[in-house]
This record gives C-alpha cells, structure tokens and sequence, in this order.
C-alpha cells in the first residue's frame, strides 16, 4: 500500500514521470547534443534550435586532436586506475584488522581512519608538504593524495561490513596452517566484493571528475580529462567555443556513461547496497 | 599489525601531516612572492575579518551548503516517491536521473552557465510561455544567483540522494502499512505518520553528504559564475582557489583552517542530531 495506489495517480504517474525526465534531463541533454552538432558561428549563442547542419563528428574529431585528449586520457587512467587498487587494498587490509581485534589502540586508529569521511583535506598545504617530499605534479603525488583522502571512506564501509560476517571461516584457515595474508586473500577479500564494488564505484566517479583537488597537485604538469576541459573551457582560443566545450563534454561523459548503461542494475545495487546500513 | 601500516603510512603523510601543517602555516606570512616564511601570530585572522571577507565567506558558504542540502533532499525524495514501484517506465527513468551523477560537475556547471544565459534557453523557454521576450541574467544576479547555484548542485545529485531514498523505502515492511491501513489510517496518514520516520536512516545519510559535500563545492561554482557576480557566491573553496593562484599562500591556507573548523564545529552536531531523531523516532 502506498500513496501511488490511488487509481487516478496510477493513471497521471507515466505522465508525470515522463514530462519531468524529458524537462529536467532531456532539455539539458538536448542542449549539449544539438551545441555539440553545430558550426562556430551557430554556437556562440546556444540555445536548444537544432544545427543547420550536423558538425558534431567534425567537431568531436577537432577537439580530440586539438585539446590533446589522448594525453588527458591517459593522464586520468594513470591516476584513477592505482588510486582505486590502492585505496582498496589498503583500506580493507587495515579495515579486516580493525574489525577483528578490538583494542583500545584499535579503536583510536579506526576513529582517525574514519575522520576523513568528514574532515576536509588540507588542499593548501599538501601542496607545500609535496614540493618537500619532491612529489609536486607528479603522478605519485596525485594518487597518494586522493588515496588519503578516500581511504576513510574504505575504512568505514569494510570494517562495518567485516563486523558483519562471522569470523569462524577464517579461523578454521588459520588452524589449517594458513597465513594472515593467505587469509586474507583467500577467505576475507572474496567475501568483501559487494561493499568494495560500492567503493570503486563511488571512488571511480570521484575521481575520474575530481578538478578541485588536481588544480592545487598536479595543476598544469600533467594533464588529466577535468583539467583539461576547464583549460578548454577557460582558455582565450577557445573562449565561447561552445561547440568545442560540450563536443568534449560528450567525449569525456560517455565513457562512464556507456559503463553505467551496461552494468545498470549492478551499479545501482552497488550504491544502494553499501550505502544505507 | 603490520597490515594497518600501508593505510596509515598514506593517511598520515597525506592527510594528517598536511592537516597540522594547515595549522602552523595559517600563523604565518607564507607567499609566492618571498622565499621567507616568518609566524605572524594571528594576523591572517584579523586582516580576513576586519575587512569582511571571513564572515562574508562563511555567511555564503553556509548559506550554499543549507540551500543544497534542502533542495537535494526535496528533489531527490519526491523522484523516489514517483519512481517508487518497479515498473519498466520507473526503472529507465531512474537511469536518466543518475545521468547528472555520473557526470562531471564542471561539465554540468558548463551546460547550465549556456542553459542559463541572457539570450539562453530557459529564457527563451519563459518567453515562449509569457509571450514577450525575457532576457534575466540567472548568473548575474546579486541575491538570486546563490540560489540558482544551489539549484544546479542540487540537481548533479539528486539522482544519488533518489537512489537512498528509494533504498530506504524499500526497507519498509509492507505487513507495517497493512497494518495502519486496516486500522483505518488513510493514505496520506499512512505515508507520514507511517513510513516517512521510517525512512531517517536515509534522511541522516542523503542530509550529511549533501552537507559535506557541498560545503566542499567548488566545480558547480567555478564553472557557472567563478564566484560572481560581485562575489556573492564566493564560497570557501572559490576564495581558496582564487588566492592560491594569485601566490597568496597565507590567505589561502587560513580559509582552508577555516573551512576544516567550520566542518568539524557543523557537521559532528548535526549528524548527531539527526542520529538521536533516528532513535527517538
């Protein structure tokens, strides 16, 4: 029983659930579809008319070659592909201890793991720590950066979901003659793959559009998709290029668009599934 | 315990070093202007309030992040109340709405600032209904601007706060609304006085993260005004970012602190709020 069983609601609610997709999402959609499709002259003025003639293989082909987005792309994997593995093998590894040995020490540490969930990072001053360490603009640098930033959020999603599952399996391992980290591999990691599915995904998104964090570490030496469509965006060449812009934000979104449009259900069971517990 | 030790290496060079350094470096004249770094006690603080920028900042900032936060919330629980049963319509719609979550911020910032222009579509979209040409600057406006801002933020994510909600009211035995119905409640009874305090777990979650992060923000921001116009949308991170570019380290690493206590001093009393509402309910 729920309010949408009144029968005239049942009736209005396609209705409604369509009319507001097609205004709230579509229109936007449309916007960069059709600014996308169009000439230079057209674009400088968006608005929601159709092109008078489609462009928008030419112009994807442009800004691929001209904004350099090989490079960005490569720059952006070379940074979200050792964040995730890092973030997640480091953060269940600690958080599996932190689950099972519960000490006094044990508890400080789980709560300063976790406080990054909440604390914002210091954008300012890692950079000055970085230049120190000699890691400033580099890739290294990068990844160790988000790593500490989303490692808390790993932190408190494995340990809560470790406390969950009872620890008897691994114990009958141990007394087998396994070692700690045969354990882990092969009794607790496999067992973790639902709540780290939620973490990639979440972890991915953050990162593959995360610019705040890139413009202070790595603004400029290295070249990741975010950074370089504001550079698109903000340059003086390609100032009011809106045909440009919205053909790179087609190139950028789609990837991750297509991944989601293939593992919907999956995606959506992953977010829900660890976020609400 | 060696297993701890690759997680807190990284936290602690990464995180907690950085964060205690936020606290040495706001007492100093750190710029990209000199080589030297001397402690000038709190005089950061003072010049940022006595000329108004701190509070100003603050009063914005907190303001963006309650406007997100209400907006996200009501957007993202009445897509869940309408996409609430597992129809193929209902499922393909609640595809679309994830659509802005996947996307970049700066790219949704990007297509509001052209949806939103003088000479734009959504005036052109007002004018049609009018019937007389409109030409409102939705990002030029002193007061209103903020709120269009948060608009936007709160529209990148509510496919993610519909995503708990609908989560959540899933979690709802169907045998606990049977009951209230066959006492007679009626539907609109049911709903809120039933279901609805059933739902605050996903209340407490979908309020803290739009909180948190939009008191992060800066993409949404930075790409549909840069913090204009005149500076009312100037949020924290807008601030910090502008005054590291212009080699003013000192400035920006004591807004920086300021946004870690404002954080710290908001976020804790509220999440504990809402989880006692939880209890209490």
């Amino acid at each position: 029983m729920t309010v949408s069983d009144h029968p005239i609601w049942r009736r209005l609610q396609p209705v409604v659930t369509v009319l507001s997709v097609a205004v709230l999402i579509g229109i936007p959609l449309w916007l960069v579809v059709v600014t996308a499709g169009k000439s230079r002259g057209e674009a400088l003025e968006p608005d929601l008319s159709l092109p008078a003639e489609w462009h928008l293989l030419g112009n994807l082909r442009q800004v691929w070659s001209d904004a350099d987005v090989p490079a960005a792309v490569l720059g952006s994997l070379l940074i979200v592909v050792p964040t995730v593995a890092a973030v997640l093998g480091f953060g269940s590894l600690a958080a599996w201890i932190l689950a099972r040995r519960a000490s006094r020490l044990n508890a400080v540490l789980y709560a300063l793991g976790i406080s990054g969930i909440i604390l914002p990072p210091a954008v300012v001053t890692v950079v000055l720590l970085l230049r120190q360490l000699g890691l400033a603009g580099t890739a290294i640098g990068m990844i160790g950066v988000y790593t500490g930033i989303y490692l808390s959020t790993v932190i408190f999603f494995v340990t809560g979901f470790v406390r969950t599952i009872p620890a008897a399996l691994e114990e009958s391992a141990q007394i087998d003659g396994a070692g700690p980290f045969t354990v882990f591999r092969r009794i607790v990691l496999p067992l973790l793959r639902p709540v780290l599915a939620t973490a990639t995904i979440l972890i991915t998104l953050y990162v593959w559009n995360d610019v705040f964090y890139a413009f202070f570490v790595i603004g400029g030496r290295l070249d990741t998709l975010p950074l370089n469509l504001f550079r698109v965006a903000s340059a003086g060449l390609y100032l009011n290029n809106w045909h440009l812009i919205f053909a790179y934000v087609i190139l950028m979104s789609l990837p991750l668009v297509v991944v989601f449009a293939v593992a919907q259900r999956k995606v959506i069971a992953g977010i829900t599934g660890g976020a609400v517990k | 315990m060696w297993f701890l030790l690759p997680a807190y290496a990284v936290l602690v060079v990464f995180f907690v070093l950085p964060t205690v350094f936020n606290f040495v470096y706001a007492f100093t004249d750190w710029s990209g202007f000199k080589a030297a770094i001397n402690p000038v006690g709190f005089d950061n603080f003072t010049d940022l309030a006595s000329n108004g920028t701190l509070f100003r900042a603050l009063r914005i900032t907190v303001l963006y992040a309650v406007l997100v936060a209400v907006f996200q919330n009501v957007f993202g629980f009445v897509l869940a109340v309408l996409l609430e049963r597992d129809t193929w319509l209902n499922r393909l719609a609640r595809v679309f709405f994830l659509i802005p979550v996947l996307m970049s911020a700066l790219a949704v910032g990007y297509v509001f600032q052209a949806l939103l222009k003088p000479t734009g579509g959504v005036n052109d979209m007002v004018a049609a209904v009018m019937r007389h040409p409109v030409s409102y600057a939705w990002l030029g406006d002193t007061t209103w601007t903020i709120v269009v801002v948060a608009l936007i933020h709160a529209w990148k994510w509510m496919g993610l706060s519909m995503l708990i909600y609908l989560a959540g009211l899933k979690t709802i035995p169907e045998d606990v609304t049977e009951a209230a119905r066959i006492d007679g409640a009626s539907r609109w009874r049911t709903f809120w006085r039933i279901r609805s305090p059933l739902l605050a777990p996903a209340v407490t979650f979908n309020v803290a993260t739009a909180l948190l992060g939009s008191m992060n923000g800066f993409d949404v921001v930075q790409a549909t005004t840069g913090g204009g116009p005149a500076r009312t949308t100037e949020i924290l991170n807008i601030f910090i970012y502008r005054t590291f570019g212009q080699g003013l380290f000192a400035q920006a690493t004591t807004m920086s602190l300021v946004l870690f206590l404002l954080v710290a001093l908001l976020a804790f009393p509220v999440i504990y709020t809402l989880r006692k509402r939880e209890e209490r309910l």
